[in-house]
């Protein structure tokens, strides 16, 4: 064994000479798959032809030792050193059971239970995220009762980040929305002549549906992932268990502090988001219809209603609380290791874009039924 | 032993910015033997480990294993060089996507050629040896205790067979009863394999257990190596705090009793 140069080793062989088998050449575990299997049956195993002898090679002595002795015969071992010999033993203590546990496939029944199961999880992850929400609000309802208590700092710093940060990705987004609506919006109105209407196209889809929906869809990639990603570490890594051992609410210290900060910032993330992309959609006009700044603006006051832009921006904050709920919700989700947390942030921000526009399509309906 | 080293660690210096750790670091390790590399916490012990299988790039020093540069080496010898031993991490570092027996035979997919029941086979045997029961095979890392993910990152670290095992502390944060059968496991599998075993530790019964050897590091250099036995009569103020402290006569009473 100490003489194992791992760059020269000899191809071993397995032969049955004389009523015993003899291994040759060097038994390691970069080699053992070249060695020839044989079948029939002898009293011996000799070893005393071997080179090199690792784990692997004693693993192969070992399965040919229990096969022969299922086949009834007590073999013997004869030829090995008293290095051998011990891992020979060593590898007796551990060779696995032969009686394999045997997977058995799916049948109908099972794979209906799977649904089954699925649906009821799925159901009660929907009711524990309404739980949740209910905390949430709950605490911070009595926060403002009790304002002494309320986290300015922590606010301040989640407004730097969920707000003033992301206004160049939302501005730059808007703006190019509205280039694109009156980009595409031009080249249909002109048919008929009516290329001022792209005024209104523009207005009422930026105000009421676009800016603030790409607004939330943004902010839920950049800060709903982000909030899930840092308290899912912090879970990991037990932070949120120190905080409850030293008497702090985790959703107080957290989560509010979090989702206060989305519901100020993103009606003010909306706003510039309806700004630039008015803007966008002028520039557009101006270059693509000849539609002056000045016409567009007189037309933009005068035809297009207030209550649009109120439409929109009373959706803000309940994107916002979906976002951030979602969002820290899944954090708090996180289990000790790392392949988890790269589940749920992605879980996170798919289940809240998917929540802001099941929300946006339920406002839809309820504007249409009160007719504004 | 008249052969040589199977490490050798020559005048190492590494830095980490302006703060020397290793300053012209001298160390041989022989074959077969388990050396405890010993020191107080911020001496580099961990440095050394990563710096001789070569994590680490030290700012000067020759370091050899199995008689080939580690640091001097094409792509392809330090691969070679690599498949010879094997790594234990403090936590055991199990990729935590895979389960146990993947982890096991990470190595063994990577570096070779193995038909799939082989691999298994194998696999299954190296996490009995650890002493790891059979339905830990199919367990993410997550949901195993401390001690068996150290004791699986162990049966990963041996998965190949290799000639030395590199330990980090691999007691710590075990029970006494956990931290002993850690010990014997590393003795039972050093006379099985015949394996060289570098062992980082803090732990004094681990010392006078298994070690056949110590080395002290200290102010960037090994102090002094030797028996647990010769380190009693090493004139220096942090030997002479840890082998005769409290703690160090409880380990040697221990030991002597048993």
């Amino acid at each position: 064994m100490k003489t194992r140069a791992q760059t020269l080793v000899t191809r071993p062989q397995l032969s049955l000479t004389d009523g015993a088998f003899v291994l040759k050449g060097d038994l390691l575990i970069g080699t053992i798959d070249q060695l020839n299997t044989t079948q029939g049956l002898a009293q011996e195993i000799d070893l005393s032809r071997v080179g090199q002898f690792d784990t692997a090679g004693a693993w192969t002595v070992v399965k040919l030792e229990r096969r022969l002795q299922k086949a009834g015969l007590s073999p013997q071992i004869v030829g090995a050193s008293p290095l051998q010999h011990d891992l020979l033993d060593t590898l007796r203590r551990n060779m696995p059971t032969d009686d394999d546990i045997s997977v058995t496939p799916l049948t109908v029944a099972d794979r209906l239970e799977q649904l089954g199961r699925k649906t009821v999880a799925a159901l009660r992850e929907i009711l524990a995220i309404i739980g949740f929400l209910g905390q949430v609000v709950a605490t911070i309802v009595s926060l403002f009762r009790r304002p002494a208590r309320v986290r300015w700092t922590a606010i301040v710093h989640h407004m730097q980040h969920v707000g003033l940060n992301a206004v160049p990705i939302v501005s730059l987004m808007a703006f190019l929305i509205g280039v694109v609506l009156a980009f595409q919006g031009a080249a249909q109105l002109r048919q008929f002549g009516a290329e001022v209407f792209v005024v209104d196209l523009i207005a009422i889809s930026v105000l009421r549906e676009l800016g603030i929906l790409l607004t939330a869809i943004i902010v839920a990639g950049r800060s709903g992932s982000a909030f899930t990603a840092a308290i899912g570490s912090m879970k990991m890594r037990e932070e949120i268990d120190a905080m409850r051992t030293l008497g702090l609410d985790p959703v107080e210290v957290l989560v509010a502090p979090r989702v206060i900060a989305l519901i100020l910032m993103l009606p003010v993330l909306g706003v510039i988001a309806n700004f630039s992309g008015l803007i966008g959609g002028a520039l557009m006009s101006w270059i693509e219809l000849g539609v002056s700044p000045g016409v567009f603006q007189s037309r933009l006051v005068s035809n297009t209603g207030v209550w649009h832009f109120g439409v929109g921006l009373i959706k803000a904050p309940f994107f916002a609380l979906i976002i951030g709920i979602v969002g820290c919700y899944e954090g708090l989700q996180v289990k000790g290791n790392a392949e988890s947390l790269g589940h749920l942030t992605s879980i996170s921000v798919v289940l809240s874009i998917f929540l802001v526009i099941t929300a946006d399509a339920l406002f839809s309906i309820f504007f249409a039924i009160l007719g504004v | 032993m008249a052969e040589d080293p199977i490490i050798s660690v020559r005048g190492l210096v590494t830095r980490f910015g302006k703060h020397t750790v290793h300053q012209g670091l001298d160390l041989d390790v022989r074959r077969g033997e388990i050396i405890g590399i010993v020191g107080g916490s911020g001496t580099g012990k961990s440095v050394l480990l990563r710096a001789v299988v070569g994590l680490l790039k030290p700012a000067a020093g020759q370091i050899t294993v199995f008689g080939e540069s580690v640091r001097d080496t094409s792509a392809e010898d330090y691969r070679r060089l690599r498949k010879r031993w094997g790594v234990m991490f403090q936590d055991g570092a199990l990729f935590s996507s895979l389960n146990v027996q993947q982890n096991v035979e990470a190595p063994m997919r990577e570096q070779l050629n193995l038909s799939d029941e082989t691999r298994e086979a194998l696999a299954a045997i190296k996490v009995r040896m650890v002493g790891l029961p059979d339905d830990a095979l199919q367990k993410m890392p997550s949901e195993l205790s401390g001690g068996m993910r150290k004791r699986a990152g162990f049966a990963r670290a041996i998965a190949l067979d290799p000639e030395i095992v590199f330990l980090d502390e691999p007691t710590a944060g075990l029970d006494p009863i956990g931290a002993a059968a850690f010990d014997a496991l590393t003795a039972q599998l050093r006379r099985a394999l015949g394996l060289t075993v570098f062992l980082v530790t803090h732990d004094l019964d681990s010392l006078h257990a298994i070690c056949d050897r110590i080395a002290v590091l200290a102010e960037g250099r090994v102090l002094a190596t030797g028996t647990v036995a010769q380190m009693q009569d090493v004139d220096h103020p942090w030997v002479q705090a840890y082998f005769k402290g409290p703690r160090a006569r409880a380990a040697l009473a221990q030991k002597e009793t048993a």
